[in-house]
């Protein structure tokens, strides 16, 4: 059993597996993310949008998986739907919300509000309409067996050599330490 | 036969289904191991009561079919037929679907978990952060549990679960790292996330990670044992579901069946993380030294186990037979029991005859298959183990204190696991 | 049917951006503002996934992963700010908080 480390990897790419992005699979998670959306923004209790919001976390992860970024995708579980969801929910029961779910859900300037929206909206369809030529139909290839080992290269580089992103991952680490720094002063009576 | 049943099993290298494309297999594999772990979680059930009441020097469930065998079953009928209770505050779909979630998220695990280099649904290219993530999903179904059924106990024990499984989860995460680091110690340098990639740089290595840098690997996978008895909620860590303080947790209003999945859920659980656990330190589905006795002798020897384990069971149960008092009244036992044991020792004989059979290790259906018993009889057996030392914690140690619990997670745990994760960096780029 | 462009991506993108723009003008909650911030970071983070996937290159990903990594620590401090804040004021409703000091 001669089994070398990465054959399993490059089977992945090389037996052609067919791609599971198919246009059916594609509209199912778009539909869900988007209605999942609508009612994160509509429900007036705060644990069901959290759980909407759940919801459209994972449909989007699997749109990732759709564009051949499984580690984007597994970030995204693991970060998104597993920590900071669960950090809303534990937020949500702390500061026991009964109290405002029983009163008006929006805020007086709603109808100015949805307005501007409704004109980003516009502007992203005359966008999207005039700017359809500049999108090619088929997208590069990506090696979606290597996706990780691709962007550990470029995080923290290869042979010795600085990644691209090395430095803008060291300050992403600092960015984390104040924000942890920040949240604990924030959330503490006396330190 | 179809084309598509049987070029999988004609393909010459060894792929899971899902790297060589089969939706067929694929599908046979989830069914598999759906099945495979319901009736794990049915026989863990009679197993945790039966070693539970032999820690305390009790007998246990005896009644119900020879040394209460058919208790599991019993109990799945009581709790199915059992009225469904919601209680009349409780949020009633969030309440419906809880236990839903954290079933899904423990069962979905299982399509990354090697039972053997091609014995695994899927080989992702993320396996291990796939697993991480999936299950970390779970603690969302205990959460919105607490939360739906509308009462303080179990929102108490939804919020300590969810501190308890985010700080654990931390420690757990860095412990899972430096075993990571270890599989770039080859002549590529490149590491790798992929489950089956993780055993098989074990194998290239020679060495399981546990021994690895010893004593760093054993540390990394002190930190992992700990930290998954924290992440499944048992105990000594089982704060969110503590009798003798908030009746039974998150799931106090639950009754019947739904009560049931949060069960099902619990012990998948369980046995995914005991599997990570296997899959990073424990060599996975490699039997004990693949590469210093390497040769066919060997591998037949080691082939023979899984059959002579089967027959050690019957000849337990043919024991049990034997010590059964002579009076009628146990005369169904007795024959029950030694159906079971003739059952046993039918399987045995099978598993000895496919040893036989696919001795010689080539790839055809007959060798493949035996391959594929015996590395998920490794595996099985490994993740066994771990289910003996859950329960045997639970039978052992007092629950922590709440405050108890977070001190070591925050303040013991996450320091040691990222002082071996930077020691790991330092003596692979020595030893590299 | 139409085979899956750049372009469809960027729809659903754009469909979640507004509709986080909308939680963020209009709810009074705090909470769910927050969480329509999360909305329009995971449009943004699907738009940069489908042009890396268009350009054929990694970079988009790397940019998705430190919004997932900002993401993470807007969340915190963002929660925590809420909760110091409701242990003073005992609300959570956005228009109620507008006084610079108190």
């Amino acid at each position: 059993m001669n089994l070398a480390m990465n054959s399993a990897l490059n089977s992945t790419i090389n037996s052609g597996m067919a791609p599971v992005a198919t246009p059916w699979f594609f509209y199912v998670l778009a539909g869900v993310a988007v209605i999942s959306g609508v009612l994160v923004i509509t429900r007036r209790n705060a644990v069901h949008a959290a759980l909407a919001l759940i919801v459209t976390l994972l449909a989007v992860t699997g749109l990732y998986l759709m564009l051949y970024a499984p580690f984007v995708a597994g970030v995204q579980i693991i970060v998104y739907a597993g920590g900071i969801m669960v950090l809303f929910l534990f937020v949500i029961m702390l500061v026991n919300i009964d109290r405002s779910s029983k009163e008006r859900r929006f805020n007086r300037i709603w109808a100015v509000g949805l307005g501007a929206a409704c004109a980003l909206l516009a502007l992203f369809v005359f966008a999207f309409t005039k700017g359809k030529a500049l999108f090619p139909d088929r997208g590069m290839p990506l090696a979606e067996g290597s996706n990780t080992q691709e962007i550990a290269k470029m995080l923290y580089g290869e042979a010795g050599r600085m990644g691209q992103y090395t430095f803008a991952f060291e300050i992403a680490s600092l960015l984390l330490l104040v924000a942890i720094l920040g949240a604990v002063i924030m959330t503490k009576k006396k330190i | 036969m179809p084309n598509f049943i049987m070029s999988y099993l004609d393909s010459k290298e060894a792929l899971t289904p899902g790297s060589a494309g089969s939706q067929f297999w694929a599908l046979i594999y989830v069914l598999i191991i759906f099945a495979g772990v319901s009736v794990a979680v049915i026989a863990m059930n009679w197993i945790e009561r039966k070693l539970l009441a032999h820690f305390q020097v009790r007998l246990g469930p005896m009644r119900v079919g020879p040394h209460g065998l058919l208790q599991p079953i019993a109990d799945a009928v009581k709790l199915m037929i059992k009225e469904d209770i919601i209680p009349a505050e409780a949020d009633q779909l969030v309440f419906w679907f809880a236990p839903m979630i954290g079933l899904l998220a423990a069962f979905t695990v299982y399509t990354v978990i090697p039972f053997g280099p091609s014995q695994a649904v899927s080989d992702m290219n993320i396996g291990i952060l796939f697993m991480l993530g999936v299950s970390s999903l779970g603690v969302l179904g205990i959460v919105v549990a607490g939360w739906a059924s509308n009462s303080h106990y179990p929102l108490i024990g939804a919020l300590r679960s969810s501190a308890q499984m985010v700080s654990y989860e931390v420690a757990m995460g860095l412990a899972v790292v430096s075993a990571i680091l270890m599989t770039s110690l080859n002549a590529s340098g490149t590491g790798t996330l992929s489950m089956i990639g993780i055993v098989q740089a074990q194998q290239q290595q020679g060495v399981w990670f546990i021994f690895k840098f010893f004593p760093l690997g054993l540390i990394a996978f002190a930190i992992f044992a700990i930290a998954m008895v924290a992440e499944t909620n048992r105990a000594p860590f089982d704060l969110a579901e503590a009798e003798s303080e908030l009746t039974a947790g998150y799931h106090t209003e639950y009754s019947g069946l739904r009560w049931s999945l949060f069960m099902l859920a619990e012990y998948a659980a369980m046995i995914a993380v005991s599997s990570i656990a296997v899959t990073l330190w424990l060599g996975g589905w490699m039997r004990p030294f693949p590469n210093l006795l390497h040769a066919p002798a060997w591998d037949f020897i080691f082939s023979l186990f899984p059959g002579l384990t089967f027959l050690a069971l019957a000849a337990i149960a043919l024991i049990g037979v034997a010590r059964m008092p002579a009076h009628s009244f146990f005369r169904i036992q007795r024959i029950g029991l030694a159906v079971f044991a003739a059952l046993l020792g039918f399987v045995a004989l099978l598993l000895l005859v496919i040893a036989v059979a696919g001795r010689s290790a080539d790839m055809s259906v007959a060798g493949r298959f035996n391959d594929g018993i015996d590395h998920v009889y490794w595996f099985v057996l490994k993740v066994a183990v771990f289910m003996y030392l859950f329960i045997w914690y639970r039978a052992t140690w007092p629950r922590y204190r709440f405050d108890q619990l977070m001190k070591i997670g925050w303040k013991v745990m996450l320091p040691i696991s990222l002082g071996v994760l930077i020691v790991t960096a330092i003596v692979g780029v020595i030893f590299s | 049917m139409v085979p899956i462009t750049t372009l469809h991506y960027l729809v659903v993108a754009a469909a979640l951006f507004v509709l986080g723009v909308i939680g963020v003008l209009i709810r009074r909650n705090v909470v769910i503002v927050l969480m329509s911030i999360e909305l329009i970071l995971n449009a943004v983070n699907l738009n940069l996934v489908a042009f890396s996937r268009m350009w054929g290159n990694l970079h988009g990903q790397l940019f998705a992963i430190f919004i997932v990594v900002d993401a993470a620590a807007e969340a915190a401090v963002g929660l925590g700010i809420l909760i110091a804040f409701f242990r003073n004021k005992e609300t959570v409703n956005v228009d109620e908080i507008d006084l610079l000091k108190w």
